[in-house]
């Protein structure tokens, strides 16, 4: 509820203040980016943690494991995902361009699910509350900030290389990065981005590598996903 | 009903359960017995499904439970420390039982109304003493009727009355014929209750018979005293 009043919030705020809703977008994007990761993952760990024990008693009765563990899974991202598009999405959906509303609210739902599965993989690899919670703000943390902290630095130190295939296939490995280039790529602002930003609208901006892109940002959702229904499938408790 | 064979749990470098071959028939009340961390609720959690042993067999009613569910429709579980959602109320608790149970069967609610839970219904479960969690616990055991009961450690906990009732309630299931499994430290509440006696030590099974054969072997009359004198003199079957 206060995640879905505090986008809401931001979204309008941007969007009012700001005359040129590109701009607005922009901002909004980096705001989006920013939050809805952090959220989904802490709130995901959280949730998991707390419904251990009815978990537990769910477990005694006759329904699957798999089952019980889906069903967490839908039930925690359609709630985020709702948050998101009252709070957010709204807002974009009136403000910005239609294209561009699409391609914002496309990216939340599917970052928020990204995250939330990145928490059940926290929730179920570490048996301690606190530490389990800690994994997910350092995994937030790393996606957010130090990857792209990491990457400028590698440009840096391998500048006067062809580097730029290898651009593409290491911002793959960032949800967040991939997210946000599909984005920019619609704000026709990838100028920013330099040459770099040519190569990706060069990758990216046709439909093999738009779909290419859309499958990686899947497996960011399926395969953490995965594991974690896979041990808790063999969970003893 | 269920045979257990062979089996055996180890959690890290610990064997908590050491080749296990045991059965339980219908219309049993067994007593499983033994010091702290006998491995009682490890094996009683093997055959819930809710820990998954390392190896050995689990058959209810001649088919392998391993990675099963459905079977659990038969099993009514009691367990030690009851743990439910807090902000639930217990008509709510009851209601999603009834609905993961999903069955068109008569409902047994006697102990609801033995236990005078009829007039809590609304009482959240974190506002709940552990004896009323307790009694919960045991009404939604019994009320699904299955063939097979399993109660850890059932009457502590409960006040005399309150034990005392559902020991009444175990007495008049066992004589419809199922089977009870029940595991205790009391041994003077089980004198009047209990068939079969099953006694654990170190994760292996030291001795399981009838209670007569017992108590003829060890010319006494109360279960209590039967088992002092078989641990005093080291007596194995």
């Amino acid at each position: 509820m206060i995640y879905t009043l505090l986008l809401a919030i931001l979204a309008w705020s941007v969007f009012t203040l700001e005359a040129d809703s590109n701009k607005g977008v922009l901002t909004l994007l980096n705001i989006v980016l920013l939050t809805t990761p952090l959220v989904s993952i802490i709130f995901t760990t959280i949730y998991l943690y707390n419904s251990a024990e009815f978990i537990e008693l769910l477990l005694s009765q006759p329904a699957g494991r798999k089952k019980i563990w889906n069903g967490l899974f839908f039930g925690l991202f359609f709630s985020l995902a709702i948050s998101f598009l009252v709070g957010a999405g709204i807002p974009i959906a009136l403000f910005a361009a239609p294209k561009i509303a699409i391609i914002l609210i496309v990216m939340g739902c599917l970052i928020t699910a990204v995250f939330v599965a990145l928490g059940f993989l926290c929730a179920i690899l570490a048996r301690d509350k606190a530490r389990g919670i800690g994994i997910s703000i350092l995994i937030w943390l790393f996606f957010s900030l130090l990857f792209d902290g990491l990457v400028l630095f590698l440009m840096f130190q391998f500048s006067d290389y062809p580097i730029e295939k290898a651009m593409i296939g290491v911002s793959a490995m960032n949800p967040i990065d991939l997210a946000r280039i599909f984005i920019i790529l619609q704000l026709d602002v990838s100028a920013m981005l330099g040459y770099t930003g040519a190569i990706f609208k060069d990758f990216f901006g046709n439909t093999t590598g738009a779909m290419v892109g859309f499958l990686i940002l899947c497996l960011w959702v399926i395969v953490p996903y995965w594991i974690s229904l896979r041990r808790f499938v063999r969970k003893d408790l | 009903m269920i045979d257990i064979k062979d089996l055996c749990k180890q959690f890290g470098k610990f064997q908590v359960l050491r080749h296990i071959d045991l059965s339980f028939e219908a219309g049993q009340c067994t007593a499983m017995i033994g010091p702290n961390a006998c491995g009682k609720t490890t094996l009683i959690k093997c055959v819930l499904g809710m820990v998954i042993p390392t190896s050995g067999q689990i058959l209810f009613k001649g088919k392998d439970i391993a990675g099963q569910f459905d079977y659990r429709h038969q099993l009514g579980y009691m367990p030690q420390k009851g743990r439910y959602p807090d902000n639930m109320s217990i008509g709510q608790v009851i209601d999603m039982m009834k609905d993961i149970r999903n069955t068109n069967a008569p409902f047994d609610e006697q102990l609801i109304y033995d236990f005078k839970l009829q007039d809590i219904l609304h009482k959240k479960m974190r506002t709940l003493s552990g004896g009323t969690i307790q009694k919960v616990s045991a009404a939604l055991a019994f009320m699904f009727n299955p063939d097979v009961l399993i109660l850890d450690e059932p009457t502590a906990g409960l006040d005399p009355l309150s034990a005392d009732i559902l020991k009444e309630k175990i007495l008049a299931e066992n004589k419809n014929g199922k089977l009870v499994i029940i595991t205790s430290h009391l041994l003077s509440e089980l004198d009047d209750l209990v068939s079969h006696i099953v006694l654990m030590q170190d994760g292996a099974i030291r001795f399981s018979m009838p209670v007569d054969v017992l108590k003829n072997e060890t010319k006494t009359h109360s279960l209590s005293k039967a088992i002092t004198h078989v641990l005093k003199h080291d007596l194995v079957q």
